[in-house]
């Protein structure tokens, strides 16, 4: 089948929800999920949306764009920030204003709590910047956002999955999409398309990320010769739950959570003596990590402690209600009582799509592509930089969504419809039919556990030369294995088989330009650290890199860093 | 450990009838159920299809009936199972897509039927609306809710009265009628005064027992009934 629609957005989370409401007034918007909308990742974040609204207690936006650059480790561009820390209370009284149930202060105001890495006079110590509703701050701006959608009239097709980007001569001209319940597949003819897909822990092992984040969006957008922008930068949330990975929010910290070594230490007033805790997340992790190297784990083993105990059962129920849930069911433990065994997670990719400033996907070239844009985390703009800090991903959804959405209904104006090219769902289907006609080969989870496997092992929180190589090396034969990858399901309804075997594609190529992008940059800045190169390089090194794919291997190139109000020194909290 | 598991397969546009079929999977005491789902349709069988997404009780994409109790099965553990055999079963009262897929569209719309959104005629502040803590906490608990369907699930009343929109529409009903920002308390108070609404349910509590958030939706339930006879005494 052909859908005909204006506007096609691809992934269903807060960016791509918040851009399709913008847009929803000026032209017929699609919006393609490969879950049900509300189920999509942003439901996850839990601690909160960053925005200087000095609620609690005296704050700027100025001290909020030099908390993301240097949180950014400088590599921030700094006019997006600029952009997000003026916007940042507008969108918050707008989420607001729909309804988001956030907490509230005495006064009747926006409650805010404390949170890694934002700061009070450019670093003088925390700051209570973050807007939360408990600790489920994510899922219920997102289902605002939803039903708000749907009021709106936005079109959903949940269960839907992207399998290629239609391009013509440069310019969108849809997507084509598999029907998870029937197995079909279908085209969206479309002037605009905008991605939206999210991130993609999955490559590593142990992440907080869900099943569906595999970067999909991404990856095409690569594999159509987009390149892609600060893959090395991953971000390792310090505070997963040991051995599974699930998230216990900063939030915890920004409550007065205190990390503990074997010994019981305090050990972060060592590495961050102004904020300790609440450093940004690449210290607290590597401190993490460095503890552990150097025995001082719990009983020398490979975790630390969160401890909560002090915080009482009140503030636990009232604020940080869904973590201490998480605890008890996962580990059988009180938070209240007992400290939580966590070690850093895959959290968060700060690399992504290159986008202007209104999420227009740039090219090779830095021009933007006719009808591409992007949005979220699957996108780069350079906000994040070498370290994303937290409660500014949310805002970055809802700031640049709304950005994007905006541009977009401007471009409905420009954009002529390209005619749907004949056959354009031939390829994708060709990719299925290899697939599912194949009787020998290997499992899908199979090849993915061993990727998962060597990222975790070599391309972690420390990397260095030999084990960057390592990698590379076992994913290209990963890569060759993949051409054999078998499924066991050859139906057509429901077939998560075959799906999972499709993005094993996107999970492959995105960890080649994840493993290329940080063998490329020898130095160490924000969540990128090279045991090889320990130092930060700003001579050598405060460029963006860029990876773009070609017939051999990705070819690696860069691009300045803008600044425009706060040089590079020294980072220390 | 060696979990013995027997699962619900059904594809209707194949099948004549559901059958159930054995599985035997290792796990570890504190893995999930989820993880054994998993461990069975990447190791042994790539035909079983369930939902799934964020594996910690946060999308609410895997409610499904696990030994009889609707539950997430990223939140069901493995040591809460051991010595018996686990069967797995699509939520009930759903319409069976394949497997432990079910329909969740009629869901959904039942939802939006109570319009689950903040209506206010009054136009916004340039600030944040003012809301106090306390009128702030009536919304406390019912904010948890992540449409899993387990209630709906769940609910006997369901197999009786085919009108009824289920618990968590109600839930969502809930959110609006007592948020102290929304207009329009009296109109969603009327729509919910119906045998297709609240009085509909005669309080069996299973919902509650089953809400993998502990939301007490039996009690929300109640207290919207309790509001709708205040209003209907006049005096409010």
């Amino acid at each position: 089948m052909v859908f005909k629609h204006d506007i096609v957005v691809v992934g269903a989370g807060l960016a791509g929800l918040r851009a399709a409401l913008e847009a929803a007034n000026s032209g017929e918007v699609a919006l393609i999920s490969k879950v049900y909308p509300t189920r999509s990742h942003s439901g996850a974040a839990q601690g909160g949306i960053a925005a200087a609204l000095g609620n609690e207690e005296p704050d700027s936006w100025e001290w909020h764009m030099y908390d993301t650059v240097k949180g950014g480790d400088y590599l921030t561009d700094q006019d997006v920030a600029e952009i997000l820390a003026r916007d940042a209370p507008r969108a918050v009284y707008e989420l607001e204003h729909w309804g988001v149930p956030f907490n509230r202060t005495a006064e009747g105001k926006i409650a805010q709590r404390a949170f890694g890495g934002h700061t009070r006079e450019f670093g003088k110590g925390p700051v209570k910047r973050a807007c939360y509703a408990a600790d489920r701050s994510g899922r219920v701006m997102m289902d605002t956002l939803y039903f708000e959608a749907v009021r709106r009239g936005v079109r959903i097709y949940s269960e839907f999955q992207m399998l290629d980007l239609i391009m013509v001569a440069g310019r969108v001209a849809g997507i084509v999409v598999y029907e998870l319940a029937t197995g079909e597949v279908h085209c969206f003819h479309s002037r605009i398309v905008l991605l939206s897909t999210g991130g993609f822990g999955k490559v590593f092992r142990t992440t907080s990320n869900c099943f569906a984040n595999t970067g999909d969006g991404v990856y095409l957008a690569y594999r159509s010769g987009i390149p892609l922008e600060d893959m090395e930068f991953v971000q390792f949330h310090p505070t997963g739950i040991y051995g599974l990975g699930v998230l216990i929010s900063e939030a915890a910290r920004g409550e007065g959570g205190i990390l503990r070594n074997g010994s019981g230490e305090a050990f972060m007033e060592r590495y961050a003596p102004t904020i300790k805790d609440l450093a940004p997340r690449d210290m607290v992790s590597r401190a993490i990590h460095m503890e552990i190297l150097q025995g001082r784990g719990i009983d020398g083993r490979d975790f630390v402690h969160l401890d909560l105990t002090h915080l009482g059962e009140k503030r636990l129920r009232e604020r940080l209600s869904d973590i201490s849930s998480f605890v008890r069911i996962y580990l059988g433990i009180d938070p209240a009582r007992d400290p939580i065994p966590v070690r850093p997670t895959c959290h968060y990719m700060m690399g992504g799509i290159p986008t202007d400033l209104d999420g227009r996907v740039l090219d090779a070239h830095h021009r933007p592509v006719p009808g591409l844009f992007a949005a979220g985390e699957c996108a780069c703009l350079s906000l994040h930089g070498a370290n994303r800090l937290g409660c500014n991903s949310l805002l970055d959804l809802v700031v640049f969504g709304r950005r994007a959405g905006e541009a977009m209904a401007t471009s409905l104006g420009e954009l002529e419809w390209e005619d749907l090219p004949r056959n354009a769902q031939d390829p994708a289907v060709s990719r299925m039919k290899r697939v599912l006609d194949r009787r020998e080969g290997d499992r899908a989870g199979v090849i993915r556990a061993s990727l998962q496997k060597t990222m975790t092992e070599n391309c972690s929180v420390f990397r260095r030369e030999g084990s960057l190589e390592k990698a590379l090396t076992e994913i290209r034969r990963l890569m060759d294995q993949y051409r054999r990858v078998k499924v066991d399901n050859r139906g057509k309804r429901f077939n998560a088989d075959l799906l999972e075997a499709l993005e094993l594609e996107s999970l492959l190529g995105l960890a080649e330009v994840i493993v290329v992008s940080a063998k490329a940059r020898q130095e160490s800045r924000g969540a990128h650290y090279r045991e090889d190169f320990p130092e930060r390089d700003d001579g050598g090194w405060l460029k963006h890199t860029l990876v773009r794919k070609t017939g051999e291997d990705p070819e690696v190139f860069f691009k300045s860093v803008r600044i425009t109000r706060f040089e590079p020194k020294a980072r220390t909290y | 450990m060696e979990m013995r598991f027997r699962i619900f397969r059904y594809d209707p546009k194949v099948d004549r009838e559901p059958v159930y079929r054995n599985y035997l999977v290792s796990a570890e005491p504190e893995e999930r159920i989820l993880d054994c789902l998993n461990r069975i349709r990447w190791e042994q069988d790539g035909t079983l299809s369930y939902r799934m997404s964020c594996g910690h009780g946060v999308c609410g994409s895997d409610g499904m009936r696990i030994n009889g109790r609707c539950a997430l099965a990223c939140q069901k553990l493995v040591k809460d199972y051991l010595g018996s055999e686990v069967v797995v079963e699509p939520l009930p009262f759903f319409k069976v897509l394949k497997d432990l897929v079910v329909d969740v569209d009629g869901f959904l719309s039942g939802v939006m039927y109570f319009r689950p959104y903040l209506i206010s005629s009054a136009a916004p502040p340039p600030r944040e609306r003012s809301q106090s803590p306390e009128e702030r906490k009536k919304v406390e608990e019912v904010i948890r809710c992540i449409l899993c369907a387990c209630c709906t699930g769940s609910c006997p009343v369901m197999a009786e009265n085919e009108q009824y929109v289920g618990p968590a529409a109600l839930v969502w009903a809930y959110r609006t009628i007592f948020d102290s920002r929304d207009d329009l308390k009296l109109e969603r108070l009327e729509a919910v005064n119906s045998q297709k609404g609240v009085w509909a349910c005669v309080n069996h509590l299973e919902c509650t027992r089953a809400c993998p958030k502990e939301i007490p939706v039996t009690k929300c339930i109640n207290t919207l009934k309790r509001e709708i006879e205040k209003h209907r005494s006049g005096k409010p």
